[in-house]
């Protein structure tokens, strides 16, 4: 279980919440809302306070690197450092099928990164996060650059690693989306996080 | 007495008889109504004030050859040194580790090189005369000043700039060090390029300065080489030292012990 205990930052009142392993929850809520800093707050990126515990393990008990390939996140603006994206999975034992997976061309691996549409990075940063087998996996709106094809295409390969035993945790606008992915959702409204969806 | 190496003393008339082509260039400059003419006087004057007064500075100094006065003369030139490195930066440390931290790698690694060269290599008696000392450590602190500046400068846009990249590298379980070692690795390059384009030009595109001056004074050019080639590994492992230690110690303050990026430790741009 993924156990959030009095979690807070700044313009995030403390939240606690209670996700079982192996379940989808869903965050939603207006933009500027505080859900993009409550996913932040859980991967421990920004100084915050409260504790987070998965299968029993207290996040404060394990160095944040450790702790951040359990529980993976996807941010709605995906990084790049390098100019090829092959350079962006070197963890991964076999990145073309991950990326096959996202209904990418695996070829994508040898282009530049400069060339990439929205769409390809969001796809292939989820790909990216995939590579570590994260335990639990944070998606902040993975897709919200996609047409409808391949926003089914990542749908399904998510509910694919959902019945693996992958955890998720989906932040997004989309409330169709929601409704078919989600089994637990909470609302965030001004920094204050609520049971249910209104 | 070797004809060839003898001293050539200037009287002021030849000083002042060397500005005839400025002289020219000014007067051009407001034939053609270019407007620098003013800028040109003013700079050949403070030029003119700046060099004589410190002339006058050096002769008490080395008349002195007192070791207080040497180190005073030192911290002098740290401090000009420190609020350069300042000045260059787009984005300046938050509180007192902006003079910490860039200001005392050039210091530090200046100041040890400097013993060193004084006390193991060159020996003169004593090994503070400032003749020697003050005249390298300017050297070795006007390199180490620009290679810690520009250093410094790319580490903290890149922290500021490339957050989501760096970011990336921190969620797939890298630690702060390995997050940032591209970016250091850049800042690093960022920070060695002039002194490394000076040691690949030097002696074919140019003379450097200080062994050009000890050919006029009557150096022979073999001898002028030798000293030539001691500063300039003096310089480039001072660079390359301070350059490094500036690189780090600016990711470990802007980076905390939870392996998370710390931007609000820096100063807005300016």
């Amino acid at each position: 279980m993924l156990r959030i205990e009095n979690l807070s930052r700044p313009w995030l009142h403390p939240v606690s919440l209670k996700l079982e392993a192996g379940a989808c929850g869903v965050i939603m809520g207006p933009s500027g809302s505080g859900k993009t800093l409550l996913a932040r707050a859980i991967t421990d990126l920004d100084p915050n306070e409260g504790e987070v515990c998965w299968r029993g393990t207290a996040r404060r008990a394990v160095p944040a690197p450790h702790w951040r390939r359990l529980i993976g996140y996807v941010p709605a603006e995906s990084g790049w450092w390098a100019d090829k994206v092959e350079e962006h999975f070197a963890a991964a034992p076999d990145p073309a099928a991950l990326i096959a997976a996202t209904g990418l061309d695996p070829r994508a691996l040898g282009w530049p990164v400069a060339r990439l549409s929205s769409g390809e990075k969001q796809r292939l940063a989820l790909a990216r996060a995939l590579q570590l087998a994260p335990e639990v996996l944070i998606l902040d709106e993975p897709t919200s650059a996609l047409d409808a094809d391949s926003k089914e295409r990542v749908e399904t390969l998510l509910m694919e690693k959902k019945r693996a035993g992958l955890t998720l945790l989906i932040i997004t606008h989309d409330t169709g989306q929601a409704r078919r992915l989600g089994d637990v959702f909470w609302r965030i409204e001004a920094g204050r996080v609520m049971e249910g969806l209104s | 007495m070797n004809p060839a190496s003898h001293y050539i003393a200037l009287s002021y008339w030849d000083v002042a008889a060397s500005s005839l082509f400025l002289f020219i260039a000014a007067v051009l400059t407001l034939v053609l109504k270019l407007g620098l003419a003013r800028t040109i006087a003013i700079r050949a004057a403070r030029m003119v004030a700046q060099l004589i007064a410190i002339g006058y500075v050096l002769k008490f100094i080395f008349t002195a050859t007192s070791p207080w006065i040497t180190l005073l003369a030192a911290a002098v030139m740290v401090s000009f040194a420190s609020r350069e490195v300042l000045g260059r930066q787009e984005r300046k440390l938050a509180g007192l580790w902006r003079y910490g931290l860039g200001p005392s790698a050039m210091m530090v690694s200046g100041a040890l090189a400097l013993v060193y060269a004084l006390t193991v290599l060159i020996q003169p008696q004593p090994w503070y005369a400032p003749r020697f000392a003050l005249p390298l450590f300017g050297m070795i602190l006007g390199n180490s000043m620009t290679g810690v500046a520009l250093g410094l400068n790319m580490i903290t846009e890149a922290i500021v700039r490339e957050k989501a990249a760096i970011e990336a590298r921190l969620l797939l379980g890298r630690s702060r060090w390995e997050a940032l070692r591209p970016f250091a690795a850049r800042a690093l390059r960022t920070g060695m390029t002039p002194i490394m384009n000076a040691m690949a030009a030097s002696g074919v595109i140019s003379l450097p300065g200080m062994m050009t001056g000890q050919i006029l004074s009557g150096t022979p050019p073999v001898e002028a080489v030798k000293y030539q080639l001691m500063i300039m590994f003096l310089i480039s492992g001072v660079v390359g030292i301070g350059v490094i230690a500036a690189v780090f110690a600016s990711i470990w303050r802007l980076t905390d012990a939870r392996h998370r990026l710390r931007p609000d430790r820096l100063d807005a741009a300016k």
